[in-house]
């Protein structure tokens, strides 16, 4: 069969970028690292020796060590500290997700809009600060936010300019440097301006797939434009509405560096927990628990998010009927 | 018509937008030259000689930290002992450690930190030096030596160390702090930046506490984490690398520092000032030593003392910045200048209260454990 040969590479590239870190995830997620055991003999002499399980022995104390299955990760992973991260994170990523879809949504709804001259160029516009490393729009956002940013500076002009607005501010505790970054709104704000386009491409997308007819008809029949929304563009949508969360929310539950850049290490997420424990405590171990327990919470929403879509696609053709 | 006004609509949006941007920027900055001050072209400590020594074809490998050496000494050394360095960085601890443990790669010098060469030590992966091949040691501070990573100062020479402490701005900060207390004190809230590194900052909380910085003992844990969790209102930011940008540009007054990163920003900005309080600290020693399965030990030994020398540890403090322990090399390059930075010479009494950390092995995860707890507190 020509056409098994042609999925070989596919197949091969799966197994060792796929199938083999999943394993391997497995793996580091069930097991702990422990001393070897050994067993002490005091010498006649006073001196101590070291047996180890095979028998070999030696006059240093061994401090290798060895992995072994245990659930015990699994234990600390249920201690109330990650679990709270686990929900902030939830928390943060559903925040983010609601409102990417409520600026996203009307975006393509008025890129496909019939009147809206060259909404090619302007989609190019708004994914042009995709092509740009994330990391560095993020650190402009610092820039601008910082208590010493771009925002700050202006609003100290301002008020160096309008000193009665400067006293009203002041009255009413306004300090003359507003802190707008390191906290959980400014990580929302990070996620929310990296992740938009992946809300709008998608809504986008199918929109502009909608069969025009469908919506003449409904005007022709008297739906108001209010009505064939709902009843037409909304459900046709909904794949690509669906489509947008997943690629938002995923993406928003698992990060790490906006959260630490722009929450300045005061709001940390799952995924920062999980990085430290790969960098800093090099503990790959309960690193690799943890990121098992995401990769449960993301399955899992992912299950519902697939259920939604089925449904939805039994309705609409009862509808039709 | 519609479409070209739009399109100007656009580019006037566009042009207001860039000025407002330049607006913003053009008052922030002072020329960049005026901050950058002139600096005294110093003679060089150390010349190549004139006539180089033929190349021996011997070679010695050294494994030392990014951009820690002054590469022109490198020459030196060859020029002067025909013997060819084999130069490669490392850029942590663990790294370095994971090769020399593993095998496979063998260097002749190494530069690790402390815990790091307690550890080694520990698994014999490092070899004594015979002092009798390396006269220049006598260069070396005894203040520096002895250290309880190597207490019989057998295996290591300290090649440079640092401080643990605060660096603050003297335009916000008025009175110069001399205690960690300043990091409890309202007048400075979310107007401090700490460690996001869990054994540094917990090891200051430790020692606020009036505990051993290296303890392990619960209940000295506890109290560090609650006083750290107590400090978080008052925290702006914990941050690693970002701390030095963040300290020039004056976001807050007052932050916990390694001394390495001190030395830069003063050296950036005039308005910052460092100091080891006065209840003591974390110092920390990046030595010289010789793994146990170096091929050229004799050559190992010639680079560590030409390292030792006067002029050599002179020439490379130009360059590396960092604070040494060659006391020779101190009065060569300038005993005044060098004991005027508080990074270089805190009070003998509070390097007295310093401590080097000590290699906790499994006990590390405790840090990690109360440190995630605490900045998870919300």
């Amino acid at each position: 069969m020509k056409n098994k040969a042609l999925t070989l590479p596919f197949v091969l590239w799966a197994m060792i970028f796929i199938v083999v870190p999943l394993v391997m995830i497995v793996w580091y997620g069930v097991t702990i690292e422990e001393p070897i055991p050994y067993t002490e003999i005091i010498q006649p002499d006073g001196s101590v020796i070291y047996e180890l399980e095979n028998g070999s022995r030696t006059t240093e104390k061994p401090w290798q060590k060895r992995a072994v299955v245990s659930l015990s990760n699994f234990k600390r992973m249920l201690e109330p500290t990650y679990l709270r991260l686990l929900l902030r994170s939830l928390k943060v990523a559903v925040i983010t997700t609601v409102i990417c879809l409520a600026l996203g949504y009307p975006v393509a709804l008025i890129l496909t809009g019939r009147d809206f001259k060259r909404p090619a160029l302007w989609l190019m516009l708004l994914i042009l600060p995709m092509w740009m490393n994330f990391l560095l729009r993020t650190y402009s956002w610092m820039s601008i936010l910082e208590n010493s940013g771009i925002l700050n500076s202006w609003i100290a002009r301002l008020r160096e300019a309008i000193p009665v607005l400067d006293e009203w501010l002041l009255a009413r505790g306004v300090r003359r440097r507003i802190i707008f970054l390191y906290n959980e709104n400014a990580v929302i704000l990070g996620m929310v301006y990296n992740y938009l386009s992946f809300m709008i491409m998608p809504i986008y997308t199918v929109i502009e797939k909608i069969d025009r007819s469908l919506l003449e008809a409904a005007a022709d029949l008297g739906a108001s434009p209010a009505k064939s929304f709902m009843r037409v563009t909304l459900p046709y949508s909904l794949p690509g509405v669906l489509e947008g969360i997943t690629m938002v929310f995923v993406p928003a539950v698992t990060t790490f560096v906006i959260s630490q850049l722009m929450g300045g290490g005061k709001v940390p997420l799952i995924g920062d927990i999980i990085q430290n424990q790969f960098g800093k405590s090099s503990d790959w171990h309960f690193g690799a628990t943890l990121s098992l327990l995401v990769m449960v919470v993301v399955l899992a929403f992912m299950g519902a998010l697939g259920r939604i879509d089925k449904e939805d696609e039994q309705s609409k053709e009862v509808r039709i009927l | 018509m519609k479409t070209i006004l739009k399109k100007k609509g656009f580019l006037v949006t566009l042009v207001i937008v860039l000025a407002l941007f330049c607006l913003a920027f053009g008052g922030n900055g002072e020329p960049a030259d005026e901050a950058e001050e002139e600096e005294e072209e110093r003679a060089p400590f150390a010349v190549m000689p004139v006539n180089p020594a033929p190349m021996t074809g011997e070679t010695i490998s050294v494994y030392n930290w990014g951009d820690y050496i002054d590469s022109e000494v490198i020459d030196i050394f060859e020029a002067e002992t025909g013997i060819r360095v084999i130069y490669e960085t490392f850029e942590t601890n663990e790294d370095m450690y994971a090769k020399i443990a593993k095998g496979g790669s063998s260097y002749d010098v190494i530069v690790p930190s402390d815990y790091m060469i307690e550890r080694m030590i520990q698994e014999e992966l490092l070899q004594p030096v015979n002092w009798n091949n390396v006269p220049n040691v006598k260069n070396i501070d005894p203040r520096f030596t002895h250290e309880s990573y190597d207490p019989e100062f057998k295996y290591s020479v300290p090649y440079t160390w640092g401080t643990m402490g605060l660096l603050y701005n003297t335009e916000t900060v008025l009175e110069a702090p001399d205690s960690w207390d300043i990091l409890l004190d309202e007048e400075y809230k979310m107007d401090m930046f700490m460690l996001n590194a869990p054994r540094d900052t917990t090891a200051i909380a430790l020692v606020m506490s009036g505990h051993d910085l290296n303890s392990i003992n619960h209940d000295d844990l506890a109290d560090a984490k609650n006083l750290l969790i107590r400090q978080k209102p008052l925290v702006l930011a914990y941050v690693v690398d970002e701390v030095k940008d963040k300290m020039i540009a004056g976001e807050a007054s007052v932050a916990l520092v390694w001394s390495g990163d001190a030395t830069f920003c003063m050296s950036e900005s005039d308005t910052l000032n460092y100091v080891v309080p006065k209840e003591g600290s974390n110092i920390f020693y990046d030595s010289m030593c010789i793994p146990h399965n170096a091929r050229n030990v004799s050559g190992a030994e010639k680079f560590i003392d030409f390292m030792c020398r006067a002029d050599i540890a002179a020439m490379n403090y130009e360059y590396v910045g960092y604070a040494i322990p060659n006391t020779a090399a101190i009065e060569l390059w300038g005993a005044e200048e060098y004991n005027a930075s508080p990074v270089n010479n805190p009070p003998q009494e509070t390097l007295n209260k310093c401590q080097v950390f000590k290699y906790l092995g499994e006990n590390t995860k405790l840090y990690d454990t109360i440190w995630t707890e605490i900045i998870s507190e919300f």
